[in-house]
């Protein structure tokens, strides 16, 4: 049990009479790749920024390596839907960020991992939203953090470029074995990128799917698509209609 | 060459409607078609600025003029500023200050201008402390509205990236309070030259609102018009110079 890095108990989390999260249980390994999916406001993302310690949770227990967070989550780096980069700052600058000592070296050592080094100088403006989300990606990197959270990230980019930023992170993800927590809205992503995918609904987890597929995975294998099917029924709730159509079959042969 | 051609035209265009405006004048005056005693022609104008100028009596009051200016800008300008930042960024000063400030504002600085006579006669701090409490307000304003509308989302960035206290402010608030704080500096130098022209006028023994009155007693017409161009010439100069930080600092906004 010892190789848990995040352990959740009974969390938390109301914003006045709403109750957002309502007694969340989830461990993660080490390492592990976990996807949050849910409907929009289901509480997902305030999951992900309560691990982060963005915010205070109400009630529980948050434990990430053996400590209760308190505070801000100093050993977590988080990707925002926004990329959220400074626009007066230039590209190596923003990487470079809360770094101290030699940051120039490291910051492009990050940019190179992300494949923009040659953008280093110019002002996120001037750049593609995707490649924001690759500057974002490598100033989470260079802190060389021990997770790493991921709000949406892909969210506001075209398909192509996301399956390009889908491969790019699963790739640092298996080059460092950072324990990831990916919240999306995207089930087809979830499976692709997890070794898990959680779903939320109502404030607690209704299905915690582990997904046995090798990597790098296939989108157009039938196993594939049969997991995606599976988490999709969950979440639009496709098992009741067919309970209700027994019913009437019942009614009908009495 | 047409290009560059284009690039000039655009440069000069702007000052051809006050070219035409000074040809028609100088004819008109030619002609005599405006009396002398409304209005001297230019070329009048540029002749006594010349005179004044070799007798040494201009620069003296240009001079004066310039510093009284730059230090009421200076002083009042640091001050709003200061304020500005206590409020904006922390509550218990902005609960303290704001709303008085707010009062104060709103009181017309040029109807204090009796009660300033009394307390410092006629001398410099008069002008001075009038230049400073009108410059105050819009560098305050501006400054305090800017950091108020910093985006929330890069400050939580910058504090979940590590940042905090100085280095935040750094990075994140001051930068994206700069174009709010410009606008305000931009403007208060208009309210510079307004208080300042108005207490020369009133009471001064020097200065180009002195020179203007003290012409006036004289009937030198020419004079009155030469310093009424002199301000609208520095008001320009100064806006100019704004521009040019606002450029520089603001490259990213480009």
């Amino acid at each position: 049990m010892d190789d848990e890095y995040v352990k959740i108990n009974h969390l938390k989390k109301s914003y006045g009479e709403l109750d957002v999260l309502n007694g969340i249980n989830l461990n993660i390994k080490k390492g592990e790749f976990v996807a949050v999916v849910g409907k929009s406001g289901c509480g997902k993302s305030t999951l992900l920024r309560l691990i982060a310690g963005l915010e205070p949770y109400d009630d529980g227990q948050l434990i990430i390596g053996n400590k209760s967070l308190k505070g801000l989550n100093k050993n977590a780096r988080m990707m925002f839907q926004d990329g959220r980069l400074l626009p007066w700052k230039k590209v190596i600058e923003n990487i470079g960020l809360g770094l101290k000592g030699d940051w120039k070296k490291q910051a492009y050592e990050a940019l190179v991992k992300v494949g923009l080094e040659d953008k280093k100088d110019e002002w996120p403006a001037k750049l593609s939203g995707g490649q924001q989300q690759r500057v974002a990606l490598a100033r989470a990197l260079v802190h060389q953090p021990t997770l790493m959270l991921l709000d949406e990230p892909l969210g506001a980019l075209d398909a192509l470029t996301r399956i390009e930023m889908q491969q790019l992170i699963e790739t640092i993800w298996q080059e460092h074995q950072i324990t990831s927590i990916l919240v999306t809205h995207d089930v087809e992503e979830a499976v692709n990128m997890a070794d898990r995918v959680i779903l939320i609904e109502n404030g607690k987890i209704a299905l915690n799917k582990t997904i046995e597929l090798t990597r790098p995975r296939k989108r157009t294998s039938q196993a594939f698509s049969n997991y995606v099917e599976e988490i999709m029924n969950h979440i639009l709730g496709k098992d009741q209609p067919m309970k209700q159509t027994n019913k009437l079959r019942l009614v009908k042969s009495n | 060459m047409a290009n560059s051609f284009k690039k000039y035209s655009y440069k000069l265009l702007p000052w051809a409607f006050p070219l035409i405006l000074l040809v028609v004048w100088q004819i008109s005056s030619t002609l005599g078609l405006i009396p002398n005693t409304i209005l001297p022609a230019p070329l009048d104008v540029v002749v006594s600025g010349y005179t004044l100028t070799l007798s040494g009596e201009l620069t003296e009051h240009i001079s004066i003029s310039l510093w009284r200016a730059l230090t009421g800008f200076i002083i009042g300008g640091t001050i709003g500023f200061i304020l500005g930042l206590l409020n904006g960024l922390f509550r218990l000063s902005d609960l303290l200050f704001d709303t008085s400030i707010q009062m104060v504002r709103n009181i017309p600085h040029l109807a204090l201008i009796p009660l300033v006579i009394l307390w410092f006669g006629i001398d410099e701090t008069a002008k001075i402390f009038l230049v400073a409490l009108g410059v105050l307000f819009p560098v305050y304003i501006n400054t305090y509205h800017g950091i108020k509308n910093v985006d929330k989302k890069l400050i939580e960035m910058g504090k979940a990236y590590g940042l905090k206290g100085f280095s935040l402010f750094k990075s994140v608030i001051f930068p994206g309070a700069l174009s709010s704080i410009l606008v305000g500096i931009r403007f208060s130098l208009g309210v510079m030259w307004l208080t300042l022209i108005v207490a020369e006028t009133i009471s001064a023994h020097t200065g180009i609102g002195f020179m203007a009155m003290n012409a006036r007693e004289f009937m030198q017409m020419e004079v009155i018009v030469l310093s009424i161009l002199l301000y609208a010439l520095f008001g320009k100069l100064s806006d100019v110079i704004a521009r040019y930080c606002e450029r520089k600092w603001l490259k990213w906004n480009a």
